[in-house]
């Protein structure tokens, strides 16, 4: 059976690890590599790097510390932030990463995940979406959550995965940074449409928001989530070992 | 010294970071000569089975592998690689294969049970058939390890060449040996510990 997958986010910006990191034991907090090294030994079923700089040479250094990553840590990474265009799959596929994740490119250019999918295949490209509620329903966002696109967010889900979009990162905007759980009713919304795995992303705070996401949605594959694991508030060794307590398929 | 076989498909990065980090030197090579020098082969793949094999056969490379696999030179397939060494694939029309490995490759969704997604994608524990002595392949593994799936197609009728299975409704082909010859349908380049563990015993075979 496949285990389910936890997920820690790593936000890069001009090659080290922003949003905050507190652990003790390493020797550089902020370096994306040891970060990663470190959450693989964890455990960590998979990385999620998220480059969110904005100069070229912020960019040119993300390709040097994915590569660095790839070359010492033997988990699948995934790629997102910034990818607007086919070269830009080419450039980080290039670099070890194994699935590119889209958001605005997206959004600016629906055609990119159909054009990546046919390229790299669709379990390659991964569909992130930023969304809350506005007026009862589910509502895409983008940059980074301050702009209303106006999407149904469910609408959008699933004509990308009609797209050829292999695998959904779900935020909920509403629940994100919270720490009170998953937004489960939103990501039920969206099991219930898509037939490719589906990423529970925003929300999570202690060790039972993973264990009530998976046992409630049994359709969702994996949580992510960024702070809680970069400040030791819930440690992955922990969180497997409860996850497994109850019953659910992990791999320990 | 072990030659990864370069016929044009797949990227190669993940793969040879993966043997540097267990201490192994591999060679990424198309040519004739260096893999007949290997004293052990990898044959990688991604991508469609038709057109891994066009491209092998395009480059020569199906006979010289077939010849070090009858030579008795160890040989590991992987995902793709790993199917190209059955007798055929029906993945988009009928292909054939090296036939080293007896059995063909088939679409899983017939395989498992409605509600299960395709691919067949992420962390799943491999199973030893309770029959046979543990492939030396996974020497240095347990029962239950998991490791890293991405395929939508599977192996079937290989029989007593299956060395691991992983369940997804069904058992699907994890991995299979003949002798020398031997397939993993998981990635063990992206499988951590239990990866680098499995690669190490191939390079120890």
């Amino acid at each position: 059976m496949i285990a389910k997958r936890i997920v820690p986010c790593l936000d890069v910006k001009d090659g080290r690890v922003v949003k905050g990191v507190n652990f003790q034991g390493l020797a550089d907090v902020s370096s994306p590599v040891e970060l990663a090294r470190y959450y693989s030994a964890c455990g960590a079923d998979e990385l999620v790097f998220y480059d969110i700089t904005a100069s070229a040479e912020g960019r040119a250094l993300f390709t040097d510390i994915l590569t660095a990553t790839a070359s010492t840590v033997f988990i699948p990474l995934t790629v997102g932030g910034g990818i607007s265009t086919l070269e830009d799959f080419d450039r980080v596929l290039k670099c070890g990463a194994d699935k590119v994740s889209v958001n605005s490119g997206a959004l600016r250019d629906p055609s990119l995940i159909r054009r990546a999918a046919q390229r790299y295949g669709d379990q390659c490209v991964v569909l992130s979406v930023d969304a809350k509620r506005v007026e009862g329903r589910f509502r895409v966002f983008a940059k980074g959550g301050r702009e209303d696109t106006g999407l149904d967010a469910i609408q959008w889900i699933r004509s990308g995965v009609a797209s050829g979009a292999g695998e959904i990162v779900l935020n909920s905007i509403d629940t994100d940074g919270v720490k009170r759980g998953f937004d489960l009713e939103m990501l039920q919304a969206v099991c219930e449409v898509v037939d490719v795995p589906v990423i529970a992303s925003g929300g999570a705070g202690r060790i039972q928001d993973f264990t009530e996401l998976f046992q409630a949605l049994p359709k969702v594959d994996a949580g992510l989530a960024a702070s809680i694991f970069h400040f030791g508030e819930v440690k992955i060794p922990d969180l497997k070992r409860a996850l497994a307590a109850e019953g659910i398929p992990t791999r320990l | 010294m072990l030659a990864i076989v370069d016929y044009g498909v797949g990227n190669l990065f993940s793969l040879t970071c993966s043997l540097r980090a267990i201490g192994v030197e591999a060679v990424v090579t198309g040519e004739e000569e260096t893999l007949d020098q290997a004293d052990r082969i990898l044959l990688p793949g991604v991508g469609a089975f038709g057109d891994a094999a066009q491209a092998l056969r395009t480059s020569g490379l199906d006979r010289v592998v077939l010849r070090e696999a009858e030579a008795g030179k160890p040989l590991l397939g992987i995902c793709l690689g790993m199917q190209l060494l059955f007798d055929y694939s029906t993945e988009y029309g009928r292909h054939d294969g090296l036939g080293l490995i007896p059995g063909s490759v088939q679409p899983i969704r017939p395989m498992i049970p409605e509600g299960h997604k395709v691919p067949h994608m992420g962390w799943n524990g491999l199973h030893f058939p309770k029959d046979r002595p543990v492939s030396p392949l996974f020497r240095r593994i347990e029962e239950g390890d998991c490791v890293y799936f991405v395929h939508s197609y599977a192996g079937v009728d290989c029989g007593a060449h299956t060395i691991a299975t992983a369940e997804y409704g069904p058992e699907l082909t994890a991995a299979v040996a003949r002798d020398n010859v031997y397939g993993v349908q998981f990635h063990p380049e992206k499988s951590g510990q239990v990866g680098l563990d499995i690669l190490r015993a191939f390079c120890e075979l």
